[in-house]
């Protein structure tokens, strides 16, 4: 026993370092396999308030133009409003509606990383929970992964583990959108099959399987398409809609069937 | 009034943290090179100091960042290594002579400074890209982001360590 303590009092930083060194990495591995660390991130009262405090500071220096992408967003709701009224009534009871929206500001971008993640300032007061889409108003952005009280971190698409439903827009091939972690501005579209008639320039919009968006959200434009490695589908190179440096308003999407959906899959998968 | 190294070093840790989140992770010159200036931390720690403590303070300074960057614990693993291994690369750059009681920053050239830095920076960038992206198909894209990295953050970290040139014990 003597030895055994004399020998960890000996190699004592070396033992420090082994132990420090295990603990971060079953950090890292843990949030790798799975979510991202649920109590380590971005989204907690420390660091989403200090990412709070810098946007409120900065957030002054390009109110001009996040004034004018909003009017212009506006401006075209009111277009589609107004032609739908014409068309016929509007279904005017909120009660009913599946999906809602909640305004969120990004306080915390990141792009550069394999893995980004980032910081709205809406969270769990705001009724914002896991697994709700965001999009911003010319596409998607990602999936909430983790809330605290006033905050939440959102999974980006630019994201090595994202892979969310997406369909080629007027028909109803699907595949699965994820990342190859090469540009922040290019996604890819895989699984799309080899019948699918693809060209470039196509529009890329998320699919109806997802529970987590609305269908038809734009996503891109197809940039490049090869077959993969043996030839059965499509993977296809899209180019964003968002560009995905400069991002200050997004809408958090909640599906109220979401529940429901999810149930009655699981009991399906159940039985099997 | 600030002679007190303990008091200097928190600073200096609390400055690094907020200056490299909210500064230097926001950079991304030409889209993907965002310098980690905390490396500095390592460059200025005192000489001779109490290993576990340098450790543990390692451990916290990039688990700190860590937790603003979402980056799990890469941070912490690299800063930890950096730590561990500072006695090491001193002795490479220095000579053996650093560890005489009399041995002090001033007593060494600018290039051998330069290369400890440099040294530091390259330790600090391989561990964290590497295992930030973790696959061997990607082995170029974690090259480039070593070297355009390294490139941005020695350059940043000559400047800031000039511009805050201070007494080095």
């Amino acid at each position: 026993m003597q030895r055994i303590i004399n020998f960890i009092l000996n190699y004592r930083n070396a033992v420090l370092y082994v132990v420090l060194t295990l603990v971060s990495l079953i950090i890292t591995i843990r949030s790798h396999s799975y979510h991202q660390s649920k109590f380590f991130n971005s989204s907690k009262r420390l660091t989403g308030a200090v990412y709070g405090i810098s946007h409120t500071v900065s957030s002054y220096f390009d109110l001009k133009k996040e004034n004018k992408i909003l009017v212009d967003e506006n401006q075209q709701l009111r277009l589609q409003l107004f032609n739908l009224r014409k068309e016929g009534p509007l279904n005017e009871q909120p009660g009913k509606a599946t999906y809602t929206v909640t305004h969120a500001q990004v306080i915390k971008n990141s792009y550069t990383s394999p893995r980004n993640y980032i910081t709205i300032n809406k969270g769990e007061k705001d009724g914002i929970a896991q697994d709700m889409g965001v999009i911003t108003p010319l596409g998607i952005l990602g999936i909430v992964e983790n809330t605290s009280s006033h905050y939440a971190t959102v999974q980006s698409v630019l994201n090595t583990k994202s892979n969310i439903n997406a369909k080629i827009k007027n028909t109803n091939y699907f595949g699965s959108l994820v990342w190859d972690a090469q540009a922040y501005d290019v996604v890819q579209l895989v699984d799309i099959p080899r019948s699918a008639s693809l060209t470039v320039g196509d529009t890329i919009t998320t699919g109806a399987m997802s529970s987590i968006f609305p269908e038809n959200i734009p996503i891109g434009v197809i940039q490049q398409y090869d077959l993969n490695q043996n030839q059965s589908s499509y993977t296809i190179n899209v180019s964003l809609f968002n560009d995905m440096t400069n991002i200050k308003n997004t809408y958090v999407i909640k599906n109220k069937d979401r529940e429901e959906i999810m149930e009655l899959q699981k009991s399906t998968a159940d039985v099997e | 009034m600030l002679s007190n190294p303990i008091l200097i070093n928190s600073f200096r840790f609390v400055l690094l943290v907020i200056v490299q989140v909210l500064i230097f992770n926001q950079l991304n010159l030409f889209g993907f090179v965002n310098p980690m200036v905390y490396v500095l931390f390592f460059y200025w720690y005192p000489l001779r100091n109490n290993r576990p403590l340098f450790l543990l303070i390692s451990f916290f300074l990039g688990f700190t960042i860590d937790l603003f960057s979402d980056t799990m614990a890469l941070h912490a693993i690299a800063s930890i290594t950096l730590a561990y291994a500072r006695p090491v690369l001193m002795r490479f750059c220095f000579g053996a002579n650093y560890e005489f009681q009399g041995f002090t920053f001033k007593s060494t050239t600018r290039l051998q400074r330069i290369t400890f830095l440099l040294l530091l920076i390259l330790l600090q960038h391989i561990i964290f890209f590497t295992l930030e992206i973790l696959s061997f198909s990607h082995i170029l894209l974690i090259l480039k982001k070593i070297v355009f990295t390294s490139i941005a953050t020695l350059l940043l970290c000559v400047l800031l360590s000039s511009l805050f040139a201070r007494e080095l014990d």
